[in-house]
């Protein structure tokens, strides 16, 4: 059910977007992280894709499993219902909540204790699913509230803050997400904006299982020297495959590139994706180069990030599971219950 | 020798090799007796396999009605050389051995006290059939063909049932009917006289149906509005999801769209199963999941935090034996304690304890709006013997005024009137708080779901006081859903008496023929048929008033008395475990040799009537 906004008082310097709100309308709570963590520059990236997405933020909901990652959603779209879930579950959650009411824009943020260790088996089938959503896991290669042990996408080698070297070979969670048919991939880095925010607006647009890698530094236990996942490691050995813009609308573009360097991404909602490529050889939509491709960097020891893959045919679950337009929680009695003459006929049969 | 002689009231038990194509052949034997008004109680015994291991169909034939498992058997069909030893042993004194006698035994394999009756099937299917398929499914028929001479089921009631099960399929049908008529005129020529069971045509079925607990509980989902099922296979509860499945192609789907109005998700594991389920009751969806004992220890953690954080979810659980494979396929009421404190912290769940595929029907419907009122999780606890054995019971009713119960549910129009929400604010004094669904309102009625650490306006909140608040709320609620569930069943008898039994679930059928016949020797005993947990006042009224109690059950641990001892604080003392549990149903005898036993310590004395009735 959608329910019309009355008109707000703004503040009259705060630009509103075309569905007449302000970027303030998209925050949340005041962040208990701490200071510098990556984790609320996310945040801030979320409320400022919602926002140019013109999305109203009640028809987002946010969903989340347990960690510091897993405690951001309270700390952006103050208006949009949240569930805090239970450690490495939220696809499964996502996924019931996207059946029940397939009109809101589901957004599941993990980190990578959450959805590498204990929750894998949940992201594997979240994304083979095609679940209609968009799926950020907050990479800090540790697991930030139960202070600082390693998490499975340690990079092997690196150091932890007491000097304990990994030996465990790394899950990468963007190749992963690949091979389990997730039909919108890309990895950002949360020092980045202008590269997350796009993307994460790219990845709400997209009607199938969008999932975002983002290495998101833990100033607290990942953030030293020895560190794979430090701001400044990301920093020196992040190589962007390209840079995403994004626009709602077909007539938004205003902006001119050189020919050969750019391509356009149609999509089914008339939004319009342009990527300007960085590397010239680059096709998002190979996704069998676009898995080799992310391994060579791994191999040598730096981080590939922009859009990596995208399927522009993508269904969803819906789709799969043929379910009715009408979202299901709407149905009632009338829609749903066959009614006493059907319950006589089947009672007739088992005589 | 002597003889059983029996009409409309013996024991048939068929010995056949899993996947031999028997199971349809001993189902059309079940139901030409209810064709004929007389009620029958089939019940499955099988292996945890597809193909190649022994199963049985053991057959009640009972005028009276008694659908519990009677115990003994009174005619062995013995077509599984493997299981050939155990089963003759079987048969009571004076009973019969039915079977195929194309290859000549030695006598050493029969017994000197029954009768046996020999019939040379595999000659009659080879001479009949070429094709080997044929010559196997067709023997089954032939053997029902030759029980029905035998026993003088009247053979128009079978064809009858061939003809329905082959509508459509005439190429089918005849070759069936003629199997069927061959094997009957060869008892009739060749058999005659030889089996005392006899069959007569009585009026004792109505309008009753035959059906399973697992296809009821699903018929009910579907009629209680559950538009969203995850699950995860696993015996004896996959042919609910299954039948679930099957009713909404059926019933569901939207005839001008051709879409469906039903989203079922094959999970991964019971986690992912019980967390789609709490996911699409949190988005307002009525949703169910369907597993046995090892998924409930899966769902642990997703269950307390359903409790905490107060989301109707629907929980059915068809109870079995043990961990692992080989008990499972045996049936249980071993999970009580399991669902009943399910989880980590303090946690109490609703339970409901259908007895019959009739009630699994009527309380799937009702768990779907408990969980809704009371926004918690909410288990229908069957079991494999209701579960997929068919049973004979009332058939099903739906009154077409029935709403959904969505429970508590603020609207957009309420909040914008500036109705106060408080997600875990009671309101109204019932525990109960206000829910409201995502995507409601812009700027009204939005919060955090998160299971403890939070107020009574879902702030977060690390405060003790907090807490201690919102667990006595729970508990509130816990006791307002005493008069929500269904009600327990009480009978009394014909005299005041201070000894009372408690009993649930499937064990309703032997306790309702037990206590006939404990009437029947002036024993005065009252009885209590618990349908739901918590108890309610009339379960505490009920334990009160009786010095003694026995609780009867299917487990090890007495696990409903404990709840019993723990949840109305009674005297342990007086509450007298009677425990059946190797996996075979309860019957009546057992529960009558166990009583007789105890009241016999108790020294209590039958009193004797004054006239008979
Ligand atoms: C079943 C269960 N086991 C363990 C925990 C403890 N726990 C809380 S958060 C967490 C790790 C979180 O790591 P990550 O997902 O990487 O989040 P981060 O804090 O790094 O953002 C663990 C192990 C839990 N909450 N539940
Ligand atoms: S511990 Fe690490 S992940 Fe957690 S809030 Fe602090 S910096 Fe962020
Ligand atoms: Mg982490």
């Amino acid at each position: 059910m959608t329910y019309l906004a009355k008109p707000r008082l703004h503040h009259p310097t705060l630009p509103v977007n075309k569905v007449g709100y302000t970027r303030r309308d998209y925050e949340g709570k005041v962040s208990t992280l701490c200071a510098g963590c990556g984790h609320d520059s996310i945040s801030a990236a979320i409320i400022q894709a919602c926002w140019e997405l013109n999305i109203e933020p009640h028809r987002v909901a946010k969903l989340s499993g347990i960690g510091c990652s897993s405690k951001t959603p309270d700390y952006f779209l103050g208006n949009s219902h949240g569930f805090n879930s239970v450690h490495g579950r939220m696809p499964s959650v996502a996924t019931g909540a996207n059946l029940a009411n397939r009109d809101l824009v589901y957004l599941g943020v993990s980190g990578d204790g959450d959805s590498a260790s204990i929750g894998i088996g949940q992201f594997a089938h979240v994304m083979r699913r095609g679940v209609n959503m968009t799926y950020i896991v907050e990479n800090n290669g540790v697991y930030g509230l139960t202070k600082g042990q390693f998490s499975a996408t340690a990079d092997q080698g690196s150091k932890s803050k007491r000097g304990v070297v990994n030996s465990d070979s790394p899950i990468d969670m963007a190749s992963l997400a690949l091979l389990l048919g997730a039909t919108f991939v890309a990895r950002s880095f949360s020092g980045d904006k202008q590269q997350l925010v796009p993307l994460i607006m790219a990845a709400i647009a997209h009607p199938g299982a969008s999932f975002i890698d983002v290495i998101s530094p833990c100033v607290a236990f990942n953030n030293h020297p020895g560190s794979t996942k430090s701001y400044d490691y990301v920093r020196d050995h992040n190589d962007a495959v390209n840079r995403l813009d994004f626009w709602p609308s077909r007539d938004a573009i205003t902006v001119d590139y050189a020919q050969g360097d750019v391509i356009d991404v149609p999509q089914h909602d008339g939004s319009i994706m342009r990527l300007r490529k960085t590397h010239p050889e680059y096709d998002p939509t190979d996704r069998l180069k676009a898995m080799d491709m992310i391994g060579q960097h791994q191999a040598k020891g730096e981080v590939l990030t922009g859009l990596l893959y995208l399927n522009p045919d993508a269904e969803d679950l819906h789709a799969h599971l043929n379910t009715v337009n009408v979202s299901l929680n709407q149905l009632t009695a009338r829609e749903l219950c066959p009614g006493s003459d059907v319950l006589e006929k089947i009672n007739a049969s088992l005589r | 020798m002597k003889k059983i002689e029996a009409v409309n009231d013996f024991v048939v038990k068929f010995a056949n090799v899993n996947g031999s194509g028997s199971a349809s052949a001993n189902e059309l034997f079940a139901k030409s007796f209810i064709r004929m008004g007389i009620p029958v109680s089939p019940r499955n015994i099988f292996p945890s396999n597809i193909q190649g291991l022994p199963t049985w169909y053991e057959v009640r034939v009972t005028e009276k009605g008694y659908l519990g498992r009677r115990g003994g058997v009174d005619l062995m069909v013995a077509m599984n050389p493997q299981t050939w030893t155990a089963d003759v042993k079987e048969i009571e004194p004076g009973g019969y051995l039915f079977y195929d006698n194309t290859k000549p035994m030695p006598q050493s394999r029969f017994r000197e006290d029954i009768h046996v009756i020999g019939i040379p099937l595999t000659e009659i299917c080879n001479s009949t059939y070429t094709d080997a398929r044929e010559r196997q499914l067709f023997k089954n028929i032939i053997y029902v063909g030759a029980l029905a001479a035998l026993m003088d089921i009247e053979p128009e009631a079978i064809t009858e049932l061939i003809g329905e099960q082959y509508k459509g399929k005439e190429k089918l049908l005849k070759p069936n009917v003629n199997a069927f008529q061959m094997g009957y005129n060869y008892a009739q020529e060749k058999l005659d006289g030889q089996l005392g069971l006899k069959v007569r045509r009585a009026d004792n079925v109505g309008n009753k149906i035959l059906v399973d607990g697992n296809s009821a509980a699903a018929l009910g989902c579907v009629y209680g509005g559950a538009s969203v099922c995850a699950w995860y296979p696993i015996t004896p509860s996959s042919s609910l999801a299954e039948s679930f499945q099957k009713y909404c192609q059926r019933l569901r789907v939207d005839k001008e769209s051709g879409r469906n109005k039903f989203a079922i998700v094959q999970a991964e594991d019971e986690l992912a199963s019980i967390g789609m389920v709490t996911g699409a009751g949190w988005n307002g969806a009525r949703a169910f999941t369907a597993t046995s004992g090892p998924g409930i220890s899966l769902m642990q953690e997703f269950i307390g935090l359903a409790y905490f954080a107060e989301i109707p979810v629907t929980i059915i659980d068809v109870q079995r034996g043990g961990p692992s494979t080989g008990m499972p396929t045996r049936t249980q009421q071993s999970d009580v304690l399991l669902c009943a404190y399910a989880s980590h912290g303090d946690t109490k769940h609703v339970l409901l304890f259908p007895e019959d595929p009739n009630e699994c029907f009527e309380f799937a419907a009702t768990s779907l709006d408990l969980a809704n009122r009371l926004q918690t999780p909410v288990f229908l606890m069957t079991d494999l013997d209701i579960g997929m054995n068919t049973r004979l019971c009332e058939p099903f009713r739906w009154d077409d005024s029935r709403e959904y119960d969505r429970g508590k549910v603020m609207t957009a129009e309420e909040l914008e009137a500036g109705k106060d929400f408080g997600r875990y604010l009671d309101v109204d004094g019932d525990g109960i708080p206000y829910r409201t669904l995502p995507g409601t309102h812009p700027t009204k009625g939005s919060y955090f779901t998160r299971g403890t650490t939070k107020d009574r306006y879902a702030r977060y909140s690390e405060q003790g006081t907090d807490y201690v608040d919102n667990m006595r709320r729970l508990l509130r609620k816990f006791e307002s859903a005493k008069e929500m569930v269904p009600q327990p069943v009480v009978r009394r008898a014909k005299q005041k008496t201070k000894i009372g039994a408690v009993y649930y679930g499937s064990t309703s059928p032997s306790m309702t023929e037990a206590m006939d016949v404990l009437d029947e020797q002036g024993v005065m005993l009252d009885t209590i048929r618990i349908r739901a947990f918590p108890f309610s006042e009339a379960i505490v009224e009920f334990v009160s008033e009786h010095d003694q109690v026995f609780v009867i059950e299917q487990n090890r641990d007495a696990q409903l008395r404990s709840l019993l001892v723990n949840e109305l604080n009674v005297d342990p003392a007086k509450m007298m475990p009677v425990l059946h549990y190797d996996g075979t149903p309860i019957t009546a005898r057992f529960i009558l040799a166990e009583i007789s036993e105890r009241m016999r310590l108790l020294n209590v004395q039958p009193i004797k009537k004054g006239k008979a009735a």
